[in-house]
């Protein structure tokens, strides 16, 4: 305790301010209210889960994350309807509430409400697509009982919640070890959701511990990062680290080395190429919601996170750094479009699309302008909402064994079922980046970004790689469209209300976004940047 | 009454859109709506003409704007119509003779199941020909024009089961784009140099086009002239065209659509009058172009094929006149105007006998026809007659001032214009003579053989629904060339429009001795024709061993070949060249570069092993490779 405090007013005192009444920071409670809202929301689940007898667990459960993703987005837009222009920052500067984390905050709530919809669903697979008893091991005769049962862990509620609290807390925070400690928040309950899907227990456990391991060692690369930029800046604040690039004689193998290892630890969480090997064992593993999820929400927070280090901490140093992130984002366009057109499983082409998606997005967010700011914000909010409608259609698309993932099972789809097709169609037309969608509006603005910042030769790269990728979305048109199905060829389950309100959602934001861009880029452009 | 001119256009309009969404419920009294709104608009435009003529000579020329069109910046194009002499001439020539004509159709078509199609592509092309006369800007005439080319590729094509007919078509359609992108570029010049493409605009400034931009606007009009009235060197597709049902080769491919480049140079009197090189290539276009058609004339034996080259020549006189500027405007609209009638007349003619004579065509299996036809044969006689210049007769009046002007150009052109003219009167006494003897006297050589179905030819005369409409044209073909021509009737209307004729200061012969000269060739013509039909047998299979120039005159005197050769086989030269440049080059490095990209993918696939050690190293190798760069970037 007496450590705490001794501590606390010290930090405060290195940023000048007076100490509080008792040692206390003062905190912006309404600012917060967002994120003390979820994280409240998810403990209460965890009792619940304690407490409620387990048939009433899964309507409980479903009301409260919903209430609680509904309250946090009221008491954003409260919050937001009267927000200072230039943003603060709270709890001693811990989280800063800017226009950027608040345009982030917003996107995060929104997808967080869709993926919980699909996670909730339980129309589409009897009892929804995560395992009743993921304690029972897999091929036991006990397994294949509960494999009859229609109950599920509704533990995934809660533990989505957290996730999604601490990406709302990554993207706001202020200091490198808040931002650790949000990324454990948001990583720890993700590698647990990857390993419950119900059907293909082990592909799903698999892809759990690959994470987990990955995921462990990325962490220590940024601990380690963190660890060095202190020794060089004596301080863990964004702020101070750039006051001390700025002008010290302090030795710059300390704040190199540092940031290397920071950024590997963000580009790793953001799936960007070389450091993006877990993505399709994952993606592929997981159970679709949990995919779907993942692929929305933790790139938004990822970016959102690095475009927060990248310009408060690092951009008068960006003459140095830019290069070497020029080289990682073509790594990751290449990869993701070369390595995609040889898949044959619909989740690992996505997964590959998002690779190189996370390329698209690192240029904007190398760009360090307000522009680069606003259009890679806005590419992560048009991005999110069509792979979360895309995996929900994924979801439908289905045959004895579960989910009909391989290529080969969509062929000829169309004929079957005419309006899922046109619809997986439209987002992979999104995805593509063709006009009148919001995938055209999002790649249109991070390239003019680019060229702006003088990047003119990263963004021809991108055009090609696009084209390239543009041949493994086309082709699964092709094959819905201008194949014959095959003879014992998947169902599209009819799916249930909540699957249909989450793809229903995607689409339409993915042609709002694409036909009137202008709503969300006005708010993406408008207000004074980070504040720190 | 001008203000609601623009009712002359909606009435066919409004015929061919209700016969054509109509479909098959319009069948039963299709062809009568079809013939009532061409006539009413007939009727209309009399009262026009009446209206017209009230007025005094300064006031005939009346712009109705109805809406702007085309409001784009700085190029405002107004629909509107120009309500002159000029335009009133033709609208009465085209729903004058249009009318007629679709009352002939009536009977002609009566077999066919597509009659009530057939009429609704008529009322269409009346429609377009009359925005065509009636525009008052070059855009508007381009849209009529456009439209009666539509319509033509449509009448030509109507029995489109034949190969032929398809071809025909295309043939046209292609050879008039030719044509249609000289208009084009004619008008974006004028857009270019003047601002405007109306009428009035153009016309009163075109004294200040540099001279260079004049004489280039003058000849892409003359470009879209040769294509739309089958003039030298775009004539080729006018013959094929005869694979429409007569009524349409009569009306469209004689009588007003191809007759549509003389309106256009006619019309743009103010800029030819400009360039004086300009009217020479008109006129050297007119000189060549009715030679050529004279003298294939002589060789074929298809009677709707003579009938075509006999327009070609026919409209080559009307060029050669408009070419000899302000001495001859109103000469060459005169000649059009008793053209449209006898011409008319002969291609109904035509189609009476086809009609009697299970569609054959060839004259030499025809003979003696006047006793089983005899209404056919006075009508179509006195057609003939007023073609080959017989005194008195309308194409007398009209041909013979055209060659009298021609003689009253300066220098060796009057000699050369105004010969060739007079050679072209002696020629076409020469094949319409051996049309009609070969047609309608001799010995009825359809007796001993059957026609190409196998059927016995059973010669008949043709309804009177058919034979009236020859007969009314038959007056025109004696009458309308005195009727204009007396008191100078039609160049006196036509002044307004076109400026007041002007004569020639001296002529290269006495103009006293052009209509004996003319008469006289065409006798010789005549009897040259009657010696060769009347003195020995006539085959009825052709001779193939034939001479020289019959063979060059049968081969269309070469200009499909020459077309073939200077443009189709370039043109598929040039696109093998590229089929091959695509399929070897493009498709080859697209599809090297597929198959590049697809083994790179399939070779980096191998190193997603599944195996988390493998994928930590990686991220370790990443790892490194980003610190050694960043430091390296600062230290190095």
């Amino acid at each position: 305790m007496l450590t705490s405090s001794v501590l606390t007013s010290g930090l405060l005192a290195q940023q000048g301010q007076p100490p509080g009444q008792g040692g206390a920071p003062e905190i912006d409670y309404l600012a917060i209210l967002p994120i003390i809202i979820i994280f409240g929301a998810a403990a209460v689940g965890v009792l619940l889960e304690a407490v409620l007898p387990k048939h009433q667990r899964w309507s409980v459960q479903v009301g409260l994350s919903i209430l609680a993703i509904v309250g946090a987005g009221l008491a954003f837009a409260y919050y937001v309807s009267d927000a200072p222009t230039e943003g603060i920052t709270t709890i001693a500067g811990a989280l800063s509430i800017d226009q950027p984390a608040l345009f982030l905050w917003g996107t995060l709530l929104a997808l967080g409400f869709g993926s919980i919809l699909l996670i909730a669903d339980r129309s589409v697979e009897p009892g929804g697509a995560f395992v009743a008893e993921a304690a029972i091991r897999p091929g036991t005769v006990q397994d294949r009982a509960q494999a009859q049962t229609t109950g599920m862990q509704t533990e995934v509620f809660p533990l989505a919640l957290f996730a999604l609290g601490g990406m709302m807390t990554f993207c706001a925070a202020n200091d490198l070890l808040t931002m650790f400690i949000a990324l454990e928040v948001l990583s720890l309950p993700l590698y647990l959701l990857c390993g419950l899907a119900r059907r293909r227990r082990l592909l799903s456990q698999e892809a759990a511990v690959k994470y987990f391991l990955l995921g462990a060692f990325a962490s220590a690369f940024f601990l380690y990062g963190l660890a060095l930029l202190y020794g060089y800046a004596g301080s863990v604040k964004l702020a101070d680290i750039a006051t001390a690039a700025a002008g010290t004689d302090r030795s710059d193998a300390l704040l190199f080395g540092g940031l290397g290892l920071l950024v590997v630890g963000l580009l790793f969480k953001g799936s960007v190429g070389p450091f993006h090997t877990w993505t399709p064992d994952v993606y592929q593993g997981a159970p679709t919601p949990v995919t779907a999820f993942m692929a929305a929400c933790t790139k938004v927070a990822a970016f959102g996170g690095m475009l927060r280090v990248l310009t408060v901490a690092f951009e008068s140093t960006s003459w140095e750094w830019r290069g070497v992130l020029w080289g990682v984002a073509i790594v990751s366009m290449v990869i993701g479009a070369i390595l995609g057109l040889t898949q044959t499983d619909v989740k690992r082409m996505i997964a590959y699309s998002s690779i190189a998606h996370a390329g698209f997005l690192l240029i904007g967010t190398i760009a360090l302008t307000d522009q680069g700011v606003s259009a890679t914000m806005f590419y992560l909010l048009a991005y999110g909402f069509t792979t979360l409608a895309a995996f929900g259609v994924v979801s439908l698309v289905r045959d004895s064994s579960g989910e009909a993932t391989h290529l080969s099972q969509w062929a000829g789809l169309a004929k079957r079922s005419p309006l899922i097709a046109a619809v997986f169609t439209f987002l992979l037309l999104a995805l593509t980046g063709i006009p009148l969608t919001s995938g055209f509006v999002g790649k249109f603005v991070v390239f003019s970004a680019a060229i702006e910042d003088g990047m003119a030769p990263l963004v021809v790269i991108a055009l090609v790689a696009s084209a390239v990728a543009a041949f493994f979305y086309l082709r699964v048109i092709v094959l819905m469209y201008f194949s014959e199905p095959a003879e014992d060829g998947p169902t599209v389950s009819v799916p249930g209300t909540f699957t249909t309100a989450a793809i229903t959602l995607g689409v339409a934001v993915t042609v709002l976004l694409g036909v009137l861009p202008t709503v969300v880029l006005d708010w993406a452009t408008a207000g004074g940047g980070f504040a720190s | 009454m001008t203000a609601t001119s623009w009712l002359l256009v909606a009435l066919p309009a409004l015929g061919a859109l209700v016969l054509l969404l109509g479909g098959r419920r319009t069948n039963a009294w299709g062809h009568l709506l079809g013939c009532a709104t061409v006539l009413a608009a007939f009727v209309y435009g009399l009262v026009l003409f009446f209206s017209t003529t009230g007025k005094a000579a300064g006031e005939r020329v009346a712009d109705v704007n109805l809406f702007s069109w085309i409001p784009v910046d700085a190029l405002q194009v107004d629909f509107g119509l120009r309500i002159d002499p000029l335009s009133v001439t033709f609208v009465l020539l085209i729903t004058g003779v249009g009318s007629v004509i679709h009352i002939y159709s009536i009977g002609y078509m009566e077999h066919d199941d597509d009659r009530r199609k057939f009429f609704a592509y008529l009322n269409l092309f009346v429609a377009a020909m009359l925005v065509l006369v009636l525009g008052n800007s070059f855009v508007t005439l381009y849209l009529g024009w456009e439209g009666v080319g539509l319509a033509s590729y449509l009448l030509i094509g109507f029995w489109q089961d034949r190969p032929s007919a398809a071809t025909a078509a295309k043939k046209a359609f292609l050879m008039n784009r030719v044509g249609d992108v000289g208009l084009a570029l004619a008008i974006f010049l004028m857009w270019k140099y003047v601002g405007s493409t109306q009428y009035s605009e153009v016309f009163a400034g075109v004294g200040e086009i540099p001279t260079g931009a004049v004489l280039a606007i003058g000849l892409l009009l003359l470009l879209g002239a040769c294509g739309k009235s089958g003039q030298f060197p775009l004539q080729a597709w006018l013959p094929d065209a005869m694979e429409g049902p007569t009524p349409v080769s009569a009306l469209i491919h004689a009588a007003t659509m191809v007759t549509a480049g003389v309106y256009l140079v006619a019309r743009a009197n103010p800029i030819y009058n400009e360039t004086a090189t300009g009217q020479l290539v008109v006129t050297l276009v007119g000189v060549v172009t009715l030679l050529i058609g004279a003298i294939i004339g002589c060789a074929y034996d298809d009677i709707k094929k003579v009938l075509a080259y006999s327009t070609v020549s026919q409209i080559g006189y009307m060029m050669l006149a408009v070419g000899l500027g302000p001495i001859g405007y109103a000469l060459g609209i005169m000649h059009l105007l008793t053209h449209g009638f006898f011409k008319a007349g002969l291609f109904l003619g035509a189609g009476s006998v086809m009609h009697g004579m299970n569609d054959e065509v060839d004259i030499r299996k025809f003979g003696g026809l006047w006793r089983k036809m005899p209404i056919t044969a006075v009508t179509f006689g006195l057609g003939y007659l007023a073609l080959i210049g017989f005194p008195f007769l309308s194409g007398f009046y009209s041909k013979d001032a055209i060659i009298e002007a021609a003689f009253g150009k300066p220098g060796w052109q009057g000699w050369v214009f105004g010969g060739a003219a007079m050679l072209g009167a002696g020629l076409t006494a020469f094949y319409m003579t051996r049309l009609f003897l070969l047609t309608f006297f001799g010995k009825p050589r359809w007796k001993d053989i059957k026609s190409s179905d196998g059927r016995e030819f059973h010669p008949h005369e043709s309804p009177a629904v058919m034979t009236v409409p020859m007969i009314l044209l038959a007056f025109g073909s004696i009458g309308a060339g005195f009727f204009l021509y007396s008191g100078d009737r039609l160049v006196t209307w036509l002044a307004p429009s076109l400026g007041e004729l002007a004569h020639a200061e001296q002529t290269a012969i006495d103009p006293g001795l052009v209509p004996p000269l003319t008469v006289g060739l065409s006798a010789l013509g005549a009897l040259l024709a009657w010696l060769l039909v009347a003195r020995k047998e006539t085959p009825v299979e052709r001779p193939e061993r034939v001479s020289a120039v019959v063979r060059a005159a049968r081969n269309d005197l070469y200009g499909n070949a020459l077309n073939e050769t200077l443009i189709a086989r370039p043109g598929t030269w040039l696109a093998r060249a590229l089929v091959y440049v695509d399929n070897k080059g493009v498709d080859g490095l697209v599809n090297g570069l597929a198959a590049t990209l697809g083994g790179s993918s399939g070779r980096l696939r191998r190193l997603q092993t599944g195996f988390v050690r493998s994928y930590a190293l990686s991220m370790l190798g990443g790892s490194i490779l980003v610190l050694a760069a960043l430091l390296m970037v600062r230290f190095a």
